[in-house]
């Protein structure tokens, strides 16, 4: 599946004086908050991380609280799907017009019916929806199946 | 399926003929908003025209409604956030409340369809199924009726299993979910029939499968909401007048007895007008009461569904972080306590300990240690299913501190600084007042007798800093009577009784915010919640003391009305007798009060309604400016 990357980051934390007793935790505490949001300067959905602090020594920053800048190196893996690469999900909604994907569990695709093959045709088998292939008839999109599907925008 | 037309209205339909299939219909409509583009918005303000029907709907337009919804959902993906959003904010617009169920079904289909559409359109749909939480103003009024409730019930449905149904498919979707009901929370100040309706669904969600994600900031968003209720409520309006009625009018938990009392004067007194009469017509009072009210429900049906545990960390978390540090909240604590008698075994336990483990941490602001042993202390007297094992080993670790800190103050102080030793003193006080209520259990106990009396209370209580001097007199002396008749200390007996008037010490180490008269858990005066609260709840006048020994078969009177099985009755002879073993009548014992309090007597009403409140000797309304909690 195409989309996901990894990327070097250079990242300062800052970090406020009442948790200069617990470092660390405070670091993951204030990356976590960067997790499953949309990051223009990386330019991705940031889903995982893994940090390596540099440096014991920080900065302190001049200010109304001192916090202090804490120096890490951070692998970053990011979800940045662009035009025309290749992904897959699960359906979890069929219509009539359209198709409803999740991909990597949190990501919601819409696909419009014009946008599906045109051998595949809206049917309802045995009392459930599906998108039924004319060519190979074993072939059938059902909620629960998974696709691969172009990005488009 | 066909369509009915309905030819004398003009509009949207007006081009198309009878029996249009659904398919047609869609096209029709796709045309409609493609040509919107392109500058041609005749169809399209029909269309929106078709939103806004209002008021009682004929059939046909009730259908007109449903169709067209139905198309827009078929053509989502032709629906543009720029292009259309004078439609868009025609559909978010809509009140659920005003439409029959067909409608209603049609429109959470398009809303369903829309979020998981585009990304673009998941706030406002989440936006718009939170605002259909509540019902339009106009409507309130109609939500007692059985209409209404019927309707209530159609939307809300509906609204929760499309919130549902959107998490879904929209995995992210719970993220934006919770800030958008935070901010759509009524005012403290609105209607109180809109809160509660609002408040049903925060709990609602709470409870349901996105209860995981949104669920711990929802209860921590009602607990914020009523702290700030509580702190709206100004200990005024906990005042009562004076009407010269007898000594037991306004006690609490004796509302039969007012009753009784009442109807042999010769009038009615309806029920629950000791609380109103208390609490006066408070709005404030009300809202929050009706607050509690859902929340000890919602926590009920929590512990019947085996969740109690996981939604009291957050309840802890919660209380930690907001009704401890809030300048002594009134009732809100209540939400705790009726939790921990929900589960004594594990939510009791844990409160305690959380509480304790506060007190004795050193990292921790003094106020709020004292905060925390004054929760505890009232905590471990008026829990009614606290296990005895739990509190005495508490106040084991209560009494280890103290002794600890005497150790460490072995410095020849001619004058102490009371304020210094404040955590010190809340802590004494904290141990005299759980005794005061559970040293005749104790005793009773043989295994906590022995350990009762091993604690090292004595050379705690007699040292050097003198907290028998210090505490509330009120309390002192009435740990200090206790503790006599269980032959507790091994001193002289001219020790005792020798700080009745020293109130003005307890002041000092109390400091601004009088923690030194703070006793969170005494009864509460809500009337609705009440009811939650009083199975598990001791009154002092159910407490057992030591000295009652001898005393509960003494006189026939006593007795009989002993044998009532009714706390008044106890009560009573309890005042007769202990007002007849000191010689004090009425009226000196307002002077013995007077002279406790050095202070102007117009303080009394404002700071020092407390100092009153501490039970064990005093009349209920002997001053305008005593609480409700009698003997």
């Amino acid at each position: 599946m195409e989309g996901l990357k990894v990327s070097d980051a250079n990242l300062v934390v800052y970090i406020h004086p009442s948790k200069a007793g617990k470092v660390s935790q405070s670091i993951l505490r204030e990356l976590s908050t960067l997790l499953f949001k949309y990051n223009e300067i990386f330019d991705g959905v940031v889903l995982a991380y893994d940090v390596t602090i540099q440096n014991k020594n920080a900065k302190v920053l001049p200010g109304i609280y001192p916090c202090f800048g804490v120096k890490l190196k951070a692998k970053m893996l990011l979800f940045s799907p662009k035009p025309d690469m290749l992904l897959e999900g699960k359906v979890v909604k069929l219509g009539k017009e359209s198709l409803h994907v999740i991909v990597l569990g949190f990501s919601s695709a819409s696909i419009a019916e014009e946008d599906i093959r045109e051998e595949f045709r809206y049917r309802i088998k045995h009392g459930e929806e599906v998108f039924a292939s004319t060519s190979h008839k074993r072939h059938v999109i059902k909620v629960g199946s998974m696709i691969q599907f172009l990005v488009k925008r | 399926m066909g369509v009915e037309l309905a030819t004398d209205r003009p509009g949207f339909y007006e081009m198309v003929d009878v029996d249009v299939s659904d398919s047609e219909l869609v096209y029709h409509v796709r045309d409609a908003l493609k040509s919107v583009s392109q500058g041609d918005s005749d169809h399209y303000n029909q269309l929106i025209a078709v939103m806004h029907y209002t008021g009682r709907l004929a059939p046909d337009e009730v259908a007109m409604l449903v169709t067209s919804l139905k198309a827009l959902s078929g053509s989502i993906s032709y629906i543009d956030i720029i292009h259309h959003e004078s439609l868009l904010s025609s559909i978010f617009g809509m009140s659920m409340w005003n439409y029959g169920p067909d409608v209603m079904d049609a429109l959470v289909e398009l809303i369903i369809s829309l979020a998981a559409s585009n990304g673009k359109f998941v706030d406002s749909c989440l936006d718009m199924l939170v605002r259909n939480f509540m019902p339009p103003k106009s409507y309130l009024d109609l939500l007692g009726h059985p209409r209404g409730l019927a309707r209530k019930h159609e939307v809300l449905d509906r609204v929760h299993s499309a919130l549902s149904h959107i998490a879904d498919l929209v995995p992210l979707a719970p993220m934006r979910l919770t800030p958008i009901i935070l901010q759509r929370m009524p005012h403290m100040f609105d209607k109180e029939a809109l809160i509660v309706i609002y408040v049903e669904s925060m709990l609602l969600l709470e409870s349901s499968a996105l209860g995981e994600l949104v669920g711990s900031t929802m209860l921590m968003a009602l607990v914020d909401r009523l702290i700030d209720l509580d702190v709206e409520i100004s200990w005024d309006d906990i005042i009562h007048e004076d009407s010269g009625k007898g000594i037991f009018d306004m006690e609490l938990e004796d509302v039969d007895d007012i009753i009784d009392h009442a109807e042999i004067d010769g009038f009615e007194h309806p029920r629950g007008t000791a609380g109103s009469q208390i609490l006066g017509t408070n709005a404030v009072a009300d809202k929050l009461d009706s607050l509690m009210v859902l929340i000890c429900e919602h926590l009920k049906s929590c512990a019947d569904g085996e969740r109690l545990t996981k939604v009291f960390e957050t309840l802890l978390q919660s209380f930690w972080v907001t009704v401890l540090n809030a300048y002594k909240s009134k009732f809100s604590q209540f939400v705790m306590f009726y939790a921990c008698s929900l589960d004594p075994e594990h939510c009791g336990e844990r409160f305690a300990v959380f509480l304790a483990d506060i007190f004795v941490c050193r990292t921790h602001p003094a106020l709020t240690r004292m905060s925390a042993v004054a929760y505890l202390a009232s905590y471990l007297s008026r829990g009614k299913f606290l296990p005895l094992s739990l509190i005495a080993s508490t106040l084991k670790r209560l009494v280890d501190w103290c002794l600890e800190y005497c150790h460490v103050q072995n410095g020849e102080e001619k004058t102490i600084n009371l304020e210094a030793h404040r955590v010190f003193y809340s802590g004494c006080q904290a141990i005299m007042y759980v005794l005061c209520f559970r040293m005749r259990s104790m005793m009773d106990s043989h295994r906590l007798k022995s350990q009762l009396l091993h604690m090292p209370l004595e050379p705690i209580f007699c040292h050097q800093l003198d907290p028998l001097k210090v505490c509330l007199p009120s309390i002192v002396e009435e740990f200090l009577r206790q503790a006599k008749a269980a032959h507790l200390f091994t001193v002289s007996e001219t020790f005792l009784f020798n700080n009745l008037l020293e109130s003005d010490l307890s002041k000092a180490f109390g400091g601004m915010e009088r923690l030194d008269m703070f006793f969170p858990f005494d009864p509460c005066l809500l009337k609705k919640c009440d009811r939650f609260i009083r199975p598990s709840f001791v009154y002092w006048s159910m407490v057992k003391t030591t000295y009652d020994d001898g005393e509960d078969c003494s006189s026939e009177e006593d007795i009989n009305e002993y044998f009532d099985g009714n706390g008044k009755s106890y009560m009573e002879s309890g005042i007769t007798r202990s007002l007849d073993e000191h010689d004090l009548d009425l009226d000196e014992f307002e002077y013995q009060l007077n002279k406790m309090s050095i202070t102007p007597r117009n303080s009394l009403k404002n700071g020092l309604i407390f100092k009153l409140e501490n039970p064990f000797r005093m009349p209920a309304r002997i001053r305008p400016s005593t609480s409700p909690e009698s003997l």
